[in-house]
């Protein structure tokens, strides 16, 4: 079995035309993770720059409305670009300084990795170029000037469905095309090895954040830790340091979309199967002949045939359960947040939102959960007031 | 081993690459004929798959127009069928991993097997990633082809040392498609090939004129050329392989030069 397995998952399926970048990315990551001042000027980022950590908030309305479990935010929503994406881009962009390159390329599905992409661009003076399905530059378009106005070119990708998945294939071919000063910063735990290791690494800062806070608030562990799960970055990172404690449940939120007996659905773990895909074996919705489907989900960010290889995993082995939550549970629940404690979350966390939602009225009040809100819903007001039938554009 | 080494017994070798199903399965059956009847001494099939990450602009629209079509896989090997009541050069699938993973690894190759197809190129199954498919490769007597690219460097030698049928030499960065100018150099990647393999090379990714197609045979074992062929067919579409058949006996012409 080759490298960056998840049990049966993962792997490097990439052109051998890019196996030597990946080769060196790995040599370069093994040489800094540990490297003192590479994790001070990394630690100096987050904190200067970022606003780590984040705030672990006890949601006390919200609480006492729903009845059950204690309810607290983990405010990935808070970091600087407003979302998780942030401590990952820091953290790539920052190695990629260190192997000589000078242009980051990405793809970006709701346009906040790439928003954070550009940013760290701007931050260390190096070239920036974002892929972004149309169709997503078009639901995502104060998104796509925030990039331009930090100095990256955005490039709208018009192949197949136009969206997260196809933007990914173009960052791809981009790589191919030109390796030598260019770093791929990925922007989820996807990909072929290292990415979902380096991914995830740089974003387990949000469990190591959450069990430090929960255990100075409650003084034990949290029974849930809810995130939502697109590639999975953010779930990833809010799951990494509570999974060996086997009485924290780790729940993952998939974008249902319509449902997921519909075909306009990117919830994977539901509908999808084991294939081959974006350089790692892992989940995937596809057809009979492996053609990838065409998912379909309000969240932007969400919006991807599959799932990274660590989840397929934590899915296969049972420590991780993921549950499908639909367009129309998660625009309810955006809302919630909003009336009840005058936080708008991102439309892909509010799936999170939305499940917890479902899950604490039946628990205990000696019981918490902890959910991560990955970023704020600015962006998707306009999108939201559409859903609901409201003439407004940005 | 397979028929493949009969594609380069006939001086420098042309290859043309050509999608299923562009824009129909009947156009294909006519195209491959007439590529035949006019020189071409191995064809690789292409089998569509929606995202194909190692490919351009033209051959993704290749892709596309089959997929729209409504080609299935099952299809593609009733076309080989066919095809090989009456032809006899060697053939090979080009596509991507998923879509022999998905049918069922055994199943796809036990069929490639029983249809005649000789080997498989799959861009995204590079050496490490190999025992994927390989031994089922080796059971069903079916070579998986393996590809060297211009970054390749020190790896080299390992990938030609165990290739088996052909070795796919990568000309440039980059996805397929037609360029002006190729300027890795090849014959320092050839150099290294030979001292570790007996197999045949042959150089593919953007060849598209008679002196490419020359140029590259004359450092390697022949010249693949893909979207130069489906630029014919998105332009005559069904009435295409005239056209195609043309251009395929140029291009042997030219690499035929070499000798």
């Amino acid at each position: 079995m080759s490298k960056g397995r998840f049990g049966i998952h993962g792997g490097q399926y990439i052109p051998e035309t890019l196996m030597n970048a990946v080769i060196e990315l790995e040599e370069a990551y093994n040489h800094y993770k540990d490297d003192p001042e590479f994790v001070r000027e990394l630690s100096a980022l987050f904190n200067e720059y970022a606003g780590r950590p984040s705030r672990l908030y006890f949601a006390s309305k919200m609480t006492a409305d729903l009845g059950g479990a204690k309810i607290y935010l983990k405010r990935e929503d808070l970091n600087h670009t407003g979302a998780h994406k942030i401590n990952n881009v820091l953290g790539q962009a920052l190695l990629a300084k260190k192997m000589g390159k000078t242009r980051l390329i990405a793809e970006t599905g709701a346009g906040q990795h790439g928003v954070a992409t550009a940013t760290a661009a701007a931050l260390m003076d190096m070239e920036c170029v974002v892929f972004m399905g149309e169709e997503d530059t078009i639901r995502q378009a104060l998104n796509v000037y925030r990039m331009r106005l930090l100095g990256a070119e955005v490039i709208p990708v018009k192949t197949g469905t136009a969206t997260l998945k196809d933007a990914v294939s173009e960052a791809m071919r981009e790589w191919t095309s030109r390796i030598s000063d260019t770093h791929y910063c990925l922007g989820s735990v996807m990909g072929p090895h290292p990415f979902p290791t380096i991914v995830r690494d740089f974003q387990a800062v949000i469990s190591k954040e959450i069990r430090e806070q929960i255990l100075e608030k409650e003084g034990k562990l949290p029974d849930a830790v809810l995130a939502c799960v697109g590639g999975g970055s953010n779930a990833i990172g809010s799951f990494y340091h509570f999974i060996g404690d086997e009485g924290v449940k780790l729940i993952g939120c998939e974008a249902a979309g319509r449902g997921v007996d519909t075909f306009e659905t990117a919830a994977t773990i539901a509908t999808g199967r084991l294939g081959i895909f974006h350089g790692m074996k892992s989940y995937f919705c596809q057809d009979e002949d492996g053609q990838i489907a065409p998912v379909y989900s309000i969240s932007a960010g969400l919006d991807y045939p599959g799932i990274g290889p660590e989840h397929a995993y934590l899915h296969d082995t049972g420590r991780a359960e993921y549950v499908p939550v639909t367009d129309e549970e998660a625009v309810d629940a955006f809302e919630y947040l909003a009336r009840t404690e005058g936080i708008i979350p991102a439309i892909e966390s509010a799936h999170a939102v939305a499940h917890a939602m479902k899950i604490a009225p039946g628990m205990s009040p000696d019981q918490v959960i902890v959910i991560t809100l990955s970023g704020r819903g600015d962006k998707d007001c306009a999108a939201i007031a559409r859903y609901r039938g409201e003439d407004l554009h940005e | 081993m397979s028929n493949i080494h009969k594609a380069f017994e006939n001086g420098k070798a042309f290859i043309p690459f050509i999608t299923c199903g562009d824009p129909d399965l009947a156009t294909t059956a006519a195209v491959v004929r007439t590529a035949v009847a006019n020189g071409a001494d191995l064809i690789e099939l292409g089998i569509p798959f929606s995202d194909p990450t190692a490919e351009g602009p033209v051959i993704q629209g290749a892709n596309l127009r089959a997929l729209s079509g409504g080609v299935r896989t099952d299809q593609i090997f009733d076309l080989v069928r066919q095809l090989r009541t009456d032809v006899t050069v060697p053939m090979v699938f080009m596509t991507y991993a998923n879509v022999v993973f998905s049918y069922g690894a055994e199943k796809f190759i036990a069929t490639c097997r029983e249809i005649g197809i000789d080997g498989l190129i799959l861009p995204d199954l590079p050496f490490e990633e190999k025992g994927e498919f390989l031994p089922l490769c080796r059971q069903y007597g079916v070579d998986l082809i393996s590809l060297i690219a211009p970054t390749s460097r020190e790896r080299i030698s390992m990938i030609a040392a165990e290739a088996e049928g052909f070795l796919y030499i990568v000309s440039s960065l980059g996805v397929t498609g037609t360029r002006t100018e190729i300027t890795t150099d090849l014959d320092a990647i050839v150099r290294v090939v030979r001292q570790n393999t007996e197999i045949p090379c042959a150089i593919g990714f953007g060849i598209s004129t008679p002196e490419q197609a020359r140029k590259m045979a004359s450092v390697s074992d022949g010249a693949i050329v893909g979207s130069a062929i489906i630029k014919i067919l998105a332009r005559y579409g069904k009435d295409a392989a005239p056209y195609v058949g043309e251009y395929v006996r140029s291009m042997k012409v030219a690499v035929m030069q070499c000798d």
